[in-house]
C-alpha cells in the first residue's frame, strides 16, 4: 500500500518499527487513559503509513507511556513509542513540506542550521549597515523621529517582510493542506466526539503535554510551552495592531510604552524570552535516549530564533534612542526574517499538524 | 544497603506485594531493606505485566461502576476455585480491596476506567493508568521518598532459620554471597514458574513446551528456602494461572500482548486436527483461564484456534497477525496440520451448527447439535474466506504452590505454629486463596492486601 501512496514513503525500517510498536500497543492497551494516541490505535486492526503519521502527529512526546511500558528497551520487544513516533513525525514534516526541495532542510544537521540561525541576524545587520552607511547606522537616533525608517525605509521594510511573510504563509498553507489530505483519507474508526471545540481546547490547553512520568512533578514543559505559544501570539498581535495604526490610522511607530502594540509586544516578548529558554533548558536536561537526535537541531533552531527575535526586540525598545539602535534593528529584522523563512521547515509546523491530528481524532479517526 | 547493618525488615522480592510490605513497614517507622533479584529495568516481577485490581465496592466508586458486594466477590471466587480456598483469608482480601485504593493513590498509583476490550470488568476491576509497570514505578518512587533501601540484582538464595526464628538471608550480589541479618523477613518473591526444572518435576516433560508469560526471575528460590526451613505448604505444584497464548511468543516475558482471546469466535483443534473442548462453554472472562491447562494436556502441548473473516475485528488482536489462507486446506500446511484432517473437522463442525442469533456479549443461542464436544454458544459456520489461525501454547502466569499463612500474614510452620518473624505476601502465598482457577485482578488484590498486612505485622513485631 505504501508504494502507491503519493509523496515520500517512510523508510522501511521506520515503518516496521512503527507498526511493531503500534501492534503491541493495540494488544496491550494499558496506556489507553494516557492520551489520544492509544485510543486512536485501538480503533485500528493494523497500521498503514498514513495511520502511523497520524499517530505520530497526535503524540506530544511527554514520555509517560515509555515510563509505563512493560516492553520498553531493554525488553526484547524494544517498544519506544515516543522515539519511534518522533522519527515518523519528522518524516511526515518532510513529506508535507513545500516546496519539496526545501523539505531537505528537515534532514540537515542541526549544527549547520544552528549556525545559520545565529549568523543570519548578524549578516543581516552587517548588510544593512553597509547599505545605510556607518554614519547613519551607528548614530544616535531619536525615538520620536521614527529612527527605524532612517535605517531601513518603511516601504523597503514592508516589501521585504511582506514577501517573506507571504512566502511563509503559502508554504505553511500547502503543508497544512497536504497534512489534512493525508488525515482526511483515514478511515473513521470511532464515534465523533466534540470536534472541533474539544480539539481547540486540547490545542490551547495542552492537557497531554506532560513532562514524563511522575504525576507529582509540576508540568514545567506545559508552562514553558504556554509562555512560548501565547508569547508568539501576543507578538503577532502587536505587529498586526502596529501595522493597522501605521497604514490605516496613519500613526507611525514608535508607540508609547502604554499603547496597545507596545503592551502586547512587551508581554509577548517576555513570554518569548522565558518560554523558549525554559523549553531549551528542559530539552538539554532530558536524557539522551529520550531525544530523536535528528530532530534536535530543528527544535533548538526554532527556540533560538524565537529567543533572539524577542531579546533583540526588547533591547530595541530599551536602547532605541542610543547608538546601538541601528545594529539592534538589523539583528532584530534578521532574526524575524530567518524565523519566518524557517517556519515552514522547522519545529513550528508541529503546532499546525498536531492540531489537525487532534481535530481528526475528535472526528472519529 | 549498609554493610553490617541489621535492618528491622528485610523484604525479598520487588513486585507489588514486596513494595506494599516495604512501604507499610517503613511508614510505621521500621528500617527496611528491599532486595530485588532482577536488574532495575526488569524490576517488579509479574506486577510489571498486571493491569488491574479486583475491588469489592458497594456503590459506584471512581473508576468502578455499579456495585461489587463482598458476597458476589466471594461467590465468584468459590466458583473458579471449586471451593479450594481458605475462606477466612479470602474474605480478608475481599474486605481489604474495598479500602486499599485510597492508600494506593496516596502512593502515586493512578486509575483509569476499564480499557477497550475489558468493559466486562468495569464494575469489578480498577485499572491502573499505564498498567502495572506504572504502578511499580510509582511505588519505587514512594519507597525512595520514604527511605526504603532498595538493592537490585540481589537474589535471596537461602534463609537462616533457627528454632523457627528468622536470623538472616544469604544474598547473592555482584558475584558473591553474603549473610544479611534482619529482625524480620517478608517473603514476597513470587512463584516458581520460571524454574523449568521445578515445572518439569510437577508436569513431566510437557513442561518444556510451556511458555512463561512473565518475569524470568521468579525461580522459586525463596519459596524453596522457606519449605526447606520448615514452612507448611499449600496447593498442588501443577496448579497455576495459565492461559492459552500465541505459540510464537518468546519463552519468557511476553505478557499480555501474546494472549489470544478469539477462542469463543472459532474452534480449537489439536495437532491431530481434532477438537477437544467446548469453545463456547461460558463467557470468555470466566473461561479464559481454563485454556492453558486444556492445551497443556494436548499432544505436544499445542493447539490451534481456527476462525474466519467474520471474527476479525471482534477481539483484541494479539501483537502478531494470525496465519492467513484462502481455504481451510491451505491453512493446514503452515500450521503443520494434516489438511484432510482439518478440513474434516471444520466440515463436521459447520454441518452441526444450528441457526441462531449471534451475540458475543451474552450466552447466545448459536450452538451445535449432535457434535462431540459441542460448542454451546457463539457457534457460527467457519466458511467465509480468508481463514485464520493462531497457534497456541500454555502460557503460565504464576504457580500456586506456596507457603501457608495466617490472617496476620505469618508463615505457618509444619507443626502448625505461626512463625514469629517470617511473613509472606503475593504469589508465594496466593495458593492459600487460589487452590485452582483464576479471577482477573485477584493476584494484585492478594498482593496488595497481604503485602500491607505483612509490612504492618513486621513493623509491629520489631516495635514489641
Amino acid at each position: 500500500m505504501s508504494a502507491t501512496e503519493a509523496g515520500t514513503p517512510l523508510p522501511p525500517r521506520l515503518f516496521q518499527a512503527g507498526r511493531h510498536a503500534a501492534r503491541i500497543c493495540n494488544a496491550c492497551r494499558y496506556c489507553e487513559g494516557l492520551c489520544p494516541v492509544f485510543p486512536a490505535i485501538e480503533r485500528r486492526l493494523d497500521f498503514a503509513e498514513a495511520d502511523l503519521r497520524y499517530l505520530a502527529n497526535l503524540c506530544h512526546d511527554c514520555g509517560a507511556c515509555l515510563d509505563a511500558c512493560q516492553y520498553a528497551p531493554p525488553h526484547p520487544f524494544g517498544v519506544d513509542v515516543p522515539r519511534t513516533l518522533a522519527a515518523i513525525r519528522r518524516a511526515s514534516y518532510r513529506r508535507y513540506a513545500w516546496p519539496a526541495r526545501a523539505s531537505a532542510l528537515f534532514a540537515r544537521s542541526g549544527l549547520a542550521l544552528l549556525l545559520g540561525a545565529a549568523a543570519a541576524p548578524l549578516l543581516f545587520a552587517v548588510v544593512l549597515g553597509l547599505l545605510t552607511g556607518p554614519d547613519v547606522f551607528l548614530a544616535r537616533h531619536s525615538d520620536a523621529a521614527g529612527g527605524f525608517y532612517q535605517i531601513m525605509p518603511h516601504n523597503a521594510m514592508v516589501a521585504l517582510f511582506g514577501a517573506v511573510g507571504a512566502y511563509a504563509a503559502v508554504a505553511l498553507a500547502v503543508g497544512l493542506l497536504r497534512c489534512w489530505r493525508d488525515l482526511a483519507a483515514l478511515p473513521a474508526g470511532g464515534a465523533p466526539a466534540g470536534a472541533p471545540p474539544e480539539a481547540v481546547r486540547e490545542a490551547l490547553l495542552l492537557p497531554h503535554l506532560g513532562d514524563g512520568d511522575d504525576p507529582g512533578e509540576p508540568h514545567w514543559r506545559r508552562r514553558w510551552h504556554h509562555c512560548t505559544f501565547y508569547g508568539f501570539l501576543l507578538c503577532f498581535a502587536a505587529t498586526s495592531v502596529a501595522a493597522f495604526y501605521h497604514n490605516v490610522l496613519g500613526w507611525p511607530a514608535p508607540y508609547p510604552l502604554l499603547s496597545v502594540p507596545a503592551l502586547l509586544g512587551s508581554l509577548g516578548g517576555a513570554g518569548l524570552l522565558v518560554g523558549p529558554a525554559g523549553l531549551l533548558w528542559l530539552k538539554l536536561r532530558r536524557p539522551a535516549e529520550r531525544h530523536d537526535q535528528a530532530q534536535l537541531g530543528m527544535d533548538i533552531v526554532l527556540l533560538v530564533l524565537l529567543f533572539e527575535t524577542s531579546l533583540s526586540g526588547l533591547l530595541l525598545r530599551a536602547w532605541g534612542a542610543t547608538g546601538a539602535m541601528g545594529p539592534l534593528l538589523g539583528i532584530h529584522l534578521g532574526a524575524v526574517a530567518g524565523l519566518f523563512l524557517l517556519l515552514p521547515y522547522g519545529k513550528f509546523v508541529h503546532g499546525l499538524y498536531r492540531f489537525l491530528a487532534l481535530l481528526r481524532y475528535r472526528m472519529g479517526a | 544497603m549498609d554493610p553490617g547493618r541489621t535492618y528491622d525488615v528485610l523484604v525479598a522480592g520487588g513486585g507489588n506485594a514486596a513494595l506494599c510490605a516495604a512501604l507499610t513497614a517503613r511508614a510505621a517507622g521500621a528500617s527496611v531493606l528491599l532486595l530485588e533479584s532482577a536488574p532495575r529495568h526488569f524490576r517488579g516481577g509479574n506486577s510489571r505485566h498486571t493491569r488491574n485490581l479486583r475491588c469489592m465496592h458497594d456503590g459506584p466508586s471512581d473508576p468502578l461502576t455499579g456495585t461489587y458486594p463482598a458476597d458476589e466477590y466471594w461467590d465468584d471466587l468459590q466458583d473458579v476455585t471449586g471451593g479450594r480456598t481458605n475462606e477466612a483469608l479470602a474474605r480478608m482480601v475481599i474486605a481489604g480491596t474495598a479500602e486499599c485504593r485510597k492508600w494506593m493513590a496516596a502512593h502515586g498509583v493512578r486509575f483509569q476506567p476499564s480499557i477497550g476490550g475489558a468493559l466486562h470488568l468495569a464494575h469489578t476491576n480498577a485499572f491502573f493508568l499505564g498498567g502495572g509497570k506504572a504502578l511499580i514505578n510509582a511505588y519505587y518512587r514512594a519507597a525512595a521518598r520514604l527511605g526504603v533501601d532498595v538493592v537490585y540484582d540481589a537474589e535471596v538464595r537461602d534463609l537462616r532459620i533457627e528454632n523457627g526464628r528468622f536470623e538472616g538471608a544469604v544474598v547473592a550480589r555482584n558475584g558473591h554471597a553474603e549473610l544479611v541479618p534482619a529482625r524480620t523477613f517478608v517473603a514476597a518473591a513470587g512463584g516458581f514458574q520460571a524454574n523449568r526444572e521445578w515445572l518439569r518435576h510437577a508436569w513431566g516433560a510437557s513442561a518444556d513446551n510451556f511458555l512463561i508469560r512473565g518475569t524470568p526471575y521468579d525461580t522459586g528460590r525463596v519459596l524453596r528456602a522457606l519449605m526447606d526451613g520448615g514452612a507448611a505448604t499449600t496447593g498442588d505444584p501443577t496448579q497455576c494461572h495459565a492461559v492459552a497464548i500465541d505459540a510464537r511468543a518468546p519463552r519468557f516475558d511476553g505478557g499480555i500482548v501474546t494472549r489470544v482471546d478469539c477462542i469463543p469466535l472459532g474452534i480449537v483443534v489439536n495437532a491431530r486436527g481434532e477438537r477437544f473442548h467446548d469453545e463456547g462453554e461460558d463467557l470468555w472472562p470466566k473461561r479464559y483461564a481454563v485454556w492453558g491447562r486444556l492445551v497443556a494436556r494436548q499432544p505436544d502441548q499445542t493447539a490451534f484456534v481456527i476462525f474466519d473473516a467474520r471474527a476479525l475485528g471482534r477481539f483484541i488482536p494479539p501483537m502478531l497477525p494470525p496465519v492467513e489462507a484462502p481455504s481451510i486446506r491451505r491453512l493446514a500446511a503452515p500450521l503443520g496440520l494434516e489438511p484432510a484432517a482439518l478440513e474434516r473437522t471444520v466440515m463436521a463442525y459447520n454441518a452441526a451448527v444450528r441457526p441462531g442469533t449471534f451475540d458475543a456479549a451474552t450466552l447466545d443461542d448459536c450452538a451445535t447439535a449432535g457434535l462431540t464436544p459441542p460448542k454451546s454458544h457463539w457457534a457460527r459456520r467457519i466458511d467465509r474466506a480468508p481463514f485464520y489461525a493462531y497457534p497456541l501454547r500454555p502460557g503460565i502466569t504464576f504457580t500456586y504452590l506456596g507457603v501457608q499463612v495466617d490472617e496476620r500474614a505469618r508463615v505457618i510452620w509444619q507443626d502448625g505454629r505461626p512463625a514469629a518473624n517470617v511473613f509472606a505476601a503475593g504469589e508465594i502465598m496466593a495458593g492459600n486463596i487460589l487452590g485452582q482457577g483464576y479471577l482477573a485482578g485477584l493476584g494484585m488484590a492478594i498482593g496488595t492486601v497481604f503485602g500491607r498486612k505483612a509490612g504492618e505485622e513486621a513493623a509491629r513485631h520489631v516495635r514489641n
